[in-house]
């Protein structure tokens, strides 16, 4: 049944298409973090032109002079670009849109031009309109392969300055770098992708095989050589697939299922990758807010002990086992709580489970009482949440515009010297917690060795 | 019009006072000759956007090894001095020479700390890469990093502590961090003249004392570092000398001869009365 | 000039005018390139429409389209969101969404009489002979009644909401202080621009649809400050363009949609070269030598 994988036509085409997903994945990295994501499709609008004036001038329908006849259009069409936004007050999204609608509306003209004078053998010029893929034939894979070959070399050997470029061009600009040079060499290789896209996937949907393989891969690493590694792999998986794909049935396009098939690999890299995909980003809000309700119902439980003290002392187990309601009057019940009464159940199994609290029945009442453990994890919690308190109610006078802002955790928010000050005015505001554990606790690392075993 | 006279006297005064001729050609010539060149010299430097002039005929020389604070008010043209004198935007007017020649020859011994918001941080890269930038001037096209290369790249990262953080991607590193990533970028191109955008602005009290700590290295092993600052309160004690801007060259020579009520006045005009406390401390030290 | 000439020209100016309204908001508001993405994905609309109902008529596609587009404006906005650049969540948007259409297309090609290279690169040409047939009369091209229809919305909802959507456009952060909520009146621009493209996709083709989205407005955008006055000299450079282009195509003998998009461009770059306030030899005049500037006044 796999017999139809030896035509050699459909060789020619997967062939093809692979070079094509690899090289075009690759460079299209660099146009997405060099914020030129969108150049693709204007540079495959803008090849029109360029396509029908080598025709016009060669009467030659071969990939190669089709092929520089694009080329330089894409490159006075970047040109044009720049011109536009360094000379004027166009935004350039505006000046992408201009460019690409006006050389596509002239590169129709010159098509139609060509059409109805009837100059002979025109017929295939459209192909560039849709691409056809399956069209392609030995030479024009030859052309190809060398094309992305050149790509592929091209971006390993100036992978530091691209990378240099795309971060930080100021900075490129400042030690001496040729940045106009660099862009012009990447904008340059953009179009070369692009240029031997088109009669693959067409002008429409080219930009699809610079934009989507890259951001696939942005989710999968934080390494730009991996990202472009990948984005080529991803690149050439849907030309493979797409093509591949197109074959099993007679009439099904090769260019908009490579299309899909690079969507495809997209949408399973947005929700299913490590770290930056959807799923893992929901994964972590979810424990995230778990963790917050535990440590509340916690705090929770360890104030309504603490209302029942006149002073400050250290607990005995004696004075925990009696514990607190926890129907009615219990965590939930009324709006000072922290917790959502609903989730109080399967908030309590869970700490019950991890030996933190006790939960015994009394005369028809459940009643929660915090462990030895529990009690030292509740009085950390409460202590920091307290210190929390005073910092934001004294932040003025603490010199706040020093604080690290994006530290996770008190101690690593505030210098010693500061806990030590806040440490004093929680004495002068009486907002010690009262209830002390046997083993008094260092202030660190206590809540991270409870939280994090599930 | 009386400004302009003053802006042309008032430099030269300072600057006599304490590095004994080092602007006049005609003075005695110092024992040393690496003093004789200064180590940053601005010459009738002017910067406009369109119409609208944002730095006018900046005039000053500094000699090399010390700590410069570029200080003005919001919009004073700090910034754009700063990217005239490394040939990020074009000047209206005038030139720049760094040890003596212009600072396309003179590149690699320019090191450059942009302000953070100029990049992205969500690019795909991590801190260490980030400090091995800084040896790609050195390095030229193409050639790749070799070790010695990643060798002083883990040196910078060290000496501003940040050596544990060398892998993480830039986005999770908090705003201090990445400041201090950007220094030792700067540090690992190994440059003698150096130039700092609002290094300080938006950090954390630790990050604050390691970019001190390393300013005062920097300057111990004789190097220039050109600081633009805002923080009025702390200019006299990071700075052992001031180029005081607005538009135009309000002053500039070494902190304690430059740095004066006087000169905050014409720097600042009707708006120092909200600096008051500045105003107060600086009148106190100076007798 | 003859009946034929004139049903045209009034629809290309009709497209131009319509167009070139929307897309000043589009321009300003820098999403010039999610109109472009917009025309394309309404092709998905207008197929599955087709293949929903099985005929042409005009009201499944039009609302197939409207909720194309919008799901477009939608979909971007969501990868934007979860941290994709706007122009890559752009891209991967509309390529994929075609792309789809395509496929579609091709595979129902047997019930879906849908040309689509008609559909994307227009004949403004045949546009006379496609009447509006009703009871018996012919009341004109159908076109020009879709056009009119759907520059006459325009009209109105840009008229009704001018102000929000001049400030949205300026200062999203000062809109939302006022209490408008931003993304209501996006997606309102975003059904005009699903609206208009489609309406242009049946008569004129896409090409010139987004080319009189972006390049009049643009060319607006280099003579003046104030956006009535913009708004309106977008219509008059749209409505030149359709009318040299038409010219042009006839003295070629090539596409009329592809000669106005040209034509568009022609006086796009006749203003950036010229114009008095914004234009290129404007600025380089005023980027001379420091002797050039009038010194600036003393600091205080």
């Amino acid at each position: 049944m796999w017999s139809w994988l030896s035509d050699p036509n459909l060789q020619w085409v997967l062939m093809g298409s692979l070079l094509l997903g690899i090289s075009a994945g690759a460079i299209g990295s660099f146009a997405l973090l060099r914020g030129r994501s969108l150049l693709g499709d204007v540079l495959a609008h803008a090849a029109l032109p360029g396509i029908c004036l080598a025709f016009i001038l060669t009467q030659n329908k071969g990939l190669l002079p089709l092929m520089i006849g694009a080329a330089v259009a894409g490159l006075i069409a970047t040109k044009c670009i720049d011109f536009i936004t360094e000379y004027s007050r166009i935004k350039e999204d505006t000046a992408l849109g201009i460019v690409l609608t006006v050389f596509f509306g002239v590169g129709i003209v010159l098509l139609t031009a060509i059409q109805h004078s009837g100059a002979g053998n025109q017929a295939g010029l459209d192909a560039f309109l849709f691409g056809q893929a399956a069209a392609m034939i030995g030479r024009d894979v030859w052309v190809m392969s060398i094309v992305a070959a050149a790509l592929l070399v091209f971006s390993a050997l100036f992978f530091k300055e691209f990378k240099l470029v795309c971060f930080d061009r100021s900075f490129a600009g400042g030690v001496g770098f040729p940045v106009r040079v660099i862009d012009t060499v990447l904008m340059a290789l953009i179009v070369m992708a692009v240029v031997v896209g088109l009669q693959a996937v067409g002008v429409i949907l080219m930009a699809a095989l610079l934009i989507t393989p890259a951001v696939a891969a942005r989710y999968w690493t934080d390494r730009l050589g991996l990202m472009v590694a990948l984005a080529g792999i991803f690149g050439g998986a849907s030309g493979v697939i797409g093509s591949l794909t197109s074959a099993l049935g007679p009439r099904l396009p090769t260019g908009p299922l490579i299309v899909l098939a690079a969507t495809v690999l997209f949408l399973l890299s947005m929700f299913a990758a490590p770290s930056r995909g959807l799923c893992a980003k929901w994964r972590r809000a979810a424990r995230l807010r778990e963790k917050v309700q535990r440590e509340n119902f916690l705090r929770d439980i360890y104030e309504r002990y603490e209302l029942a003290l006149p002073v400050q002392q250290v607990a005995t187990e004696d004075l925990l086992a009696p514990g607190v309601p926890l129907t009615n009057s219990g965590p939930g019940s009324d709006e000072r709580s922290h917790v959502r009464s609903k989730r109080v159940p399967r908030i309590a199994r869970r700490l019950e489970r991890q030996g933190l609290i006790r939960i015994h029945e009394h005369e028809e009442m459940s009643y929660c009482a915090l462990t030895l453990d529990g009690l030292r994890a509740a009085w950390d919690i409460a202590h920091k949440h307290r210190l929390w308190e005073i910092f934001l109610m004294h932040e003025a006078e603490l010199r706040s515009d020093h604080v690290d802002r994006d530290a996770d955790d008190i101690e690593h928010f505030l210098t010693p010297d500061l806990v030590a000050s806040l440490e004093q005015l929680l004495k002068v505001h009486q907002r010690e917690p009262k209830l002390l554990p046997s083993v008094h606790p260092l202030k660190t690392g206590g809540m991270d060795s409870w939280t994090h075993t599930r | 019009m009386s400004l302009t006279t003053n802006t042309e006297s008032t430099p030269e005064q300072p600057s006599d006072s304490r590095t004994g001729g080092n602007s006049h050609p005609a003075s005695p010539p110092l024992s040393e000759t690496h003093r004789e060149t200064p180590a940053i010299e601005v010459h009738d430097f002017s910067v406009a956007y369109r119409k609208r002039p944002v730095i006018w005929g900046i005039d000053f020389k500094i000699p090399p090894g010390h700590l410069v604070g570029v200080v003005g008010p919001n919009g004073a043209g700090k910034s754009t001095l700063l990217k005239g004198i490394l040939g990020l935007v074009p000047p209206a007017s005038g030139w720049v020479k760094i040890h003596g020649q212009s600072y396309k020859r003179q590149r690699k011994r320019v090191g450059y700390v942009p302000q953070r918001e100029s990049v992205d941080w969500d690019f795909p890269t991590n801190a260490f890469d980030v400090v091995l930038m800084g040896r790609y001037g050195h390095l030229g096209l193409i050639r790749r990093p070799r070790a010695a290369d990643k060798e002083i790249a883990w040196e910078a990262l060290r000496k501003v502590g940040m050596a544990d953080y060398a892998t993480r991607q830039i986005s999770q590193l908090s705003g201090g961090q990445q400041q201090r990533v950007f220094l030792a970028r700067a540090l690992a191109q190994n440059a003698d003249v150096y130039f700092m955008d609002e290094p300080f602005a938006g950090v954390d009290a630790a990050t604050e004392s390691a970019i001190l700590e390393l300013l005062a290295d920097l300057r111990s092993q004789g190097k220039t570092v050109v600081v633009v600052h805002h923080d009025l309160q702390t200019v006299s004690q990071y700075f052992d000398w001031v180029v005081l801007l607005n538009m135009r060259l309000i002053a500039h020579g070494p902190t304690e001869d430059v740095f004066t009520v006087d000169t905050l006045q014409k720097t600042y005009g009707g708006r120092l009365t909200i600096l008051a406390d500045t105003a107060h401390s600086v009148a106190q030290r100076t007798p | 000039m003859d009946a034929y000439t004139l049903t045209i020209i009034v629809t290309a100016s009709l497209v131009a005018a319509a167009c070139g309204f929307i897309g000043c908001f589009l321009i300003l508001r820098r999403m010039a390139l999610l109109g472009d993405a917009i025309s394309h994905s309404v092709l998905l609309g207008i197929v599955v429409a087709f293949l929903i109902t099985g005929d042409r008529g005009i009201l499944p596609m039009f609302i197939g389209a409207a909720a194309l587009g919008l799901l477009t404006a939608v979909v971007v906005q969501t990868l934007e969101h979860g941290g994709v650049t706007a122009d890559a969540a752009i891209g991967v948007t509309f390529t994929a969404l075609f792309a789809l259409g395509v496929v579609l297309l091709t595979l129902y090609a047997g019930r879906v009489h849908l040309d689509l290279e008609h559909v994307l690169y227009g004949e403004i040409a045949y546009v006379p002979w496609d009447t509006l047939m009703l009871g018996g009369y012919s009341l004109g091209a159908k076109a020009l009644w879709t056009m009119g229809g759907v520059f006459l919305i325009n009209l109105i909802v840009v008229g009704l909401f001018f102000k929000e959507f001049k400030v949205c456009a300026f200062d999203p952060g000062m809109a939302t202080a006022l209490g408008l909520n931003l993304l209501v009146f996006h997606y309102i621009q975003m059904t005009l621009v699903s609206l208009t493209t489609v309406a242009a996709f049946e008569s004129v083709g896409a090409v010139l649809a987004v080319a009189m989205l972006i390049v009049p407005g643009a060319t607006a955008y280099l003579l003046t400050d104030n956006l009535k006055v913009m708004l309106g000299l977008s219509m008059v450079v749209g409505i030149i363009s359709a009318v040299t282009g038409y010219a042009l195509a006839v003295w070629l003998d090539s596409s009329i949609a592809g000669a106005m998009a040209s034509m568009s461009g022609v006086i796009f770059l006749i203003v950036l070269l010229l114009s008095p306030t914004h234009g290129v030899i404007a600025r380089l005049r005023a980027r001379s030598r420091k002797d050039g500037l009038a010194e600036p006044d003393v600091v205080q």
